[in-house]
C-alpha cells in the first residue's frame, strides 16, 4: 500500500492546537464546500451513497441512504435541520473529542456539506457539558468560518444558507441516542422518542432532521473532494474509509489511530498500541465501548470492521477498545460498566430501569462475594429480558451485551467469587 | 432575579432556537455559572422569564446530571468513574481525595471549598485515571498527585 493516507487526522498539530482558518484552507479546506455548492444536493447525497461510509457513533447505519430519507424540493418542510451529535459519552471513547480539538474546521465543513445535500438551514452542535476545550475551539472556529462566508446567508455566493449553533448539553449518556437528543435539544427531559417518525422525517420540532456523529461528519467534504472510489480505497473492509480506532487499559501506549477500516484487532493492539504492559496477558476486549460484547484471544485476527466485528459476536461500536488484563478482575469490570448503564438509564421503561438496577446489585454482591450459585442464572435472566424488542430503545440491550459475553467467556471468573466467597483480586 | 447579564445572555441564546423553552438548559447552566447552582427561587426566575412552569423546569433540570440543585463548594471536582479509569485504578484516586479532603463523593468540604462528584466518562480514556477541577482536565492521576494539584484550588 501506499503510504497511508488519513484525511481525518492529518491536519492534526503535534503541539495539541487547534488548527485556525489560515491553515485550515492551506492545507486543502472548504474545497470540498466549494465542489459541493457547485453540484446538485440530491448528487452529493448520491456519492456519500457509494462511498459507503457508514455512522460511526456506534450503529453503523449507511450515511447516504439516511439522508435520502430527507423530504426535498419546493414542497419539503421547512426548516430543515442537521445535528452533529458530539455527545461523546460512551465509556472508553475519546476520538470525537480529539477531531473538534484539533480540527473544529473540518467538522463545520463536513457539516455545511451534508447541510447543502439535505438543504438544511440550520444546525446545531450538540456537545456534552465536560469538553470546555471543544467547546472554546468550536466557538472560535464558528466565528472565523461566518466571516469568511463559509457559513450564514448564501455561502460563498450560491444562494444556500446555513446557520449553525453550538449547543451546550448538561449531561447524562441517554443524550447520544438520537431521538433523546432531539428531546434535549427542546428543551424537555432526554427521553427517547418512539419511531417511526423517524428524525430524517419528523424530528427537530416536527421537521425534517438529520443527527450524524462527529467522525461521520468529518469524512462528508472528502468524500465529496476526492470521490467515493478515493474513499473506498482507503479501507481493507467492504465499507468505506479510515476509522479512529482507540486502546485504552493496561497497554504499553495507549492512544488513538486513524486506520484503513478493517485494521485487525491484532495489529491495533500489538503494533499500535505496543502490546501489554508489564508483561500481563491479554485477555479480552470490549471492541467499541462499554456497550460492545467482549471478544477475547480466538478473535485477535478479526478485521474491526462492521461485518467482521459482527461475524465474531461484538460489534464495531465506536472503535475504541477497552482492554481486560489478566490482573484485572473481569466480575469487577462488568459491574463498573453495570453500575454505569443503571445510574444512567433515564428511567422511562421498566425493564430498563428497574433490570439493570436489578443486576448492578447482583454484581455488586457477587464482586464482594457475597452471591450465590442461584444469583447467575437470574444475570443470565436479564440478559435475555433486556434484549432487542423487550425495552423502549437500544439502551438496555447495549448495557447487557458486555454482560453476556462476560458470563460466557470468563464464566470461571463468576464462579470463583462464589465458591471462595472473596473477590480474588482483592 | 435574573440579572441583567444573565438575561442578556439568554436572550443572545433565544436568538438560535425557534421557541422559548428549548433554552431553558442553557438559561439554567447560564446562571449556574455565575451561582455555582441553580436554587429553587432561580428555577420560578427562570420559568417566568421563559414563560414556562416551574414544575415543567425543575422535572428538566433534575433530569440533568451537570444542573446542580444543591448548593457546591468554591470548587468542584468531577472524579471519573467509568471503564477505562476504574481498570486504572480510579478507585484509589478517589479514596485519596476524599481522605484528603475530609469528605465523601457526593459530598462537600466543611469549609465549602471543595465538592466531590462522580462523573461518568471524561473521554480521555487513554490517559486514565482522570478529574476535572472546575473545568481544568488532570490525566494520568496517582495518589501522589493529589495533594499538589488541590493546592491551586484555594
Amino acid at each position: 500500500m501506499s503510504p497511508m493516507e488519513r484525511p481525518l487526522t492529518s491536519n492534526l498539530r503535534p503541539d495539541g492546537n487547534a488548527v485556525d482558518i489560515a491553515a485550515y484552507e492551506r492545507a486543502g479546506g472548504y474545497e470540498g464546500l466549494r465542489k459541493a455548492l457547485t453540484m446538485q444536493p440530491q448528487d452529493v447525497t448520491e456519492l456519500v451513497k457509494r462511498s459507503s461510509l457508514k455512522g460511526r457513533g456506534g450503529a453503523g447505519f449507511p450515511t447516504g441512504m439516511k439522508w435520502s430519507f430527507v423530504p426535498m424540493g419546493a414542497n419539503a418542510p421547512k426548516p430543515k435541520y442537521l445535528v452533529a451529535n458530539a455527545d461523546e459519552m460512551e465509556p472508553g471513547t475519546f476520538k470525537d473529542r480529539v477531531l473538534m480539538e484539533g480540527d473544529p474546521h473540518q467538522l463545520i465543513e463536513g457539516m455545511t456539506v451534508a447541510a447543502y445535500a439535505i438543504q438544511a438551514e440550520v444546525g446545531y452542535i450538540f456537545l456534552r457539558g465536560e469538553y470546555r476545550c471543544s467547546a472554546q475551539r468550536l466557538r472560535a472556529a464558528v466565528a472565523e468560518a461566518k466571516e469568511r462566508g463559509f457559513l450564514g446567508h448564501n455561502i460563498l455566493g450560491s444562494g444556500f444558507g446555513f446557520e449553525l449553533h453550538l449547543h451546550i448539553s448538561a449531561g447524562r449518556y441517554i443524550c447520544g441516542e438520537e431521538t433523546a437528543l432531539l428531546n434535549a435539544l427542546e428543551g424537555k427531559r432526554a427521553h427517547p422518542r418512539t419511531k417511526p417518525p423517524f428524525p430524517q422525517v419528523s424530528g427537530l420540532w416536527g421537521k425534517p432532521t438529520i443527527v450524524q456523529n462527529v467522525e461521520t461528519l468529518c469524512n462528508v467534504h472528502h468524500i465529496v473532494n476526492k470521490g467515493p472510489e478515493w474513499f473506498r480505497t482507503l479501507s481493507r473492509s467492504g465499507d468505506g474509509g479510515t476509522k479512529l480506532y482507540g486502546v485504552s487499559g493496561k497497554v504499553n501506549r495507549p492512544g488513538l489511530w486513524e486506520l484503513p477500516l478493517g485494521t485487525t484487532l491484532r495489529e491495533i493492539l500489538e503494533e499500535h498500541a505496543g502490546g501489554m504492559r508489564d508483561g500481563l496477558r491479554f485477555r479480552g476486549v470490549l471492541p467499541g465501548g462499554a456497550s460492545t460484547d467482549f471478544l477475547v484471544e480466538q478473535h485477535l485476527d478479526t478485521p474491526m470492521d462492521y461485518t467482521e466485528v459482527q461475524k465474531a459476536g461484538s460489534r464495531l461500536g465506536t472503535g475504541t477498545m477497552v482492554i481486560l488484563d489478566e490482573g484485572t478482575c473481569p466480575v469487577g469490570m462488568v459491574w463498573n460498566l453495570e453500575h454505569f448503564f443503571a445510574q444512567e438509564s433515564c428511567g422511562w421503561c421498566t425493564p430498563c430501569w428497574s433490570g439493570l438496577a436489578w443486576t448492578e446489585k447482583i454484581l455488586l454482591a457477587m464482586e464482594y462475594g457475597k452471591a450465590e450459585e442461584s444469583d447467575l442464572d437470574t444475570l443470565r435472566f436479564q440478559t435475555k429480558f433486556l434484549a432487542p424488542g423487550n425495552t423502549f430503545c437500544a439502551f438496555a440491550p447495549g448495557a447487557v451485551e458486555p454482560l453476556q459475553s462476560a458470563l460466557k467467556y470468563f464464566s470461571g471468573d463468576f464462579h470463583r467469587h462464589i465458591e471462595e466467597k472473596r473477590c480474588p483480586w482483592r | 432575579m435574573l440579572t441583567a447579564e444573565e438575561q442578556k445572555e439568554i436572550n443572545e441564546e433565544l436568538a438560535h432556537y425557534p421557541n422559548k423553552q428549548a433554552v431553558c438548559i442553557d438559561a439554567m447552566l447560564i446562571v449556574q455559572r455565575r451561582r455555582g447552582w441553580v436554587s429553587d427561587e432561580d428555577i420560578h426566575d427562570i420559568a417566568e422569564f421563559l414563560g414556562m412552569s416551574t414544575a415543567d423546569l425543575d422535572g428538566v433540570a433534575t433530569f440533568y446530571n451537570l444542573i446542580r440543585r444543591k448548593p457546591v463548594g468554591r470548587h468542584v471536582a468531577l472524579i471519573c468513574d467509568s471503564v477505562s479509569c476504574w481498570i486504572m485504578g480510579c478507585e484509589r484516586v478517589r479514596d485519596q481525595l476524599c481522605a484528603r479532603l475530609g469528605t465523601t463523593l457526593g459530598g462537600s468540604t466543611a469549609d465549602g471549598r471543595f465538592t466531590l462528584l462522580p462523573n461518568v466518562c471524561l473521554g480521555a480514556c487513554d490517559h486514565a485515571p482522570v478529574m476535572m477541577i472546575d473545568g481544568d482536565l488532570y490525566t494520568n492521576l496517582d495518589e501522589r498527585q493529589i495533594d499538589p494539584i488541590l493546592d491551586r484550588y484555594k
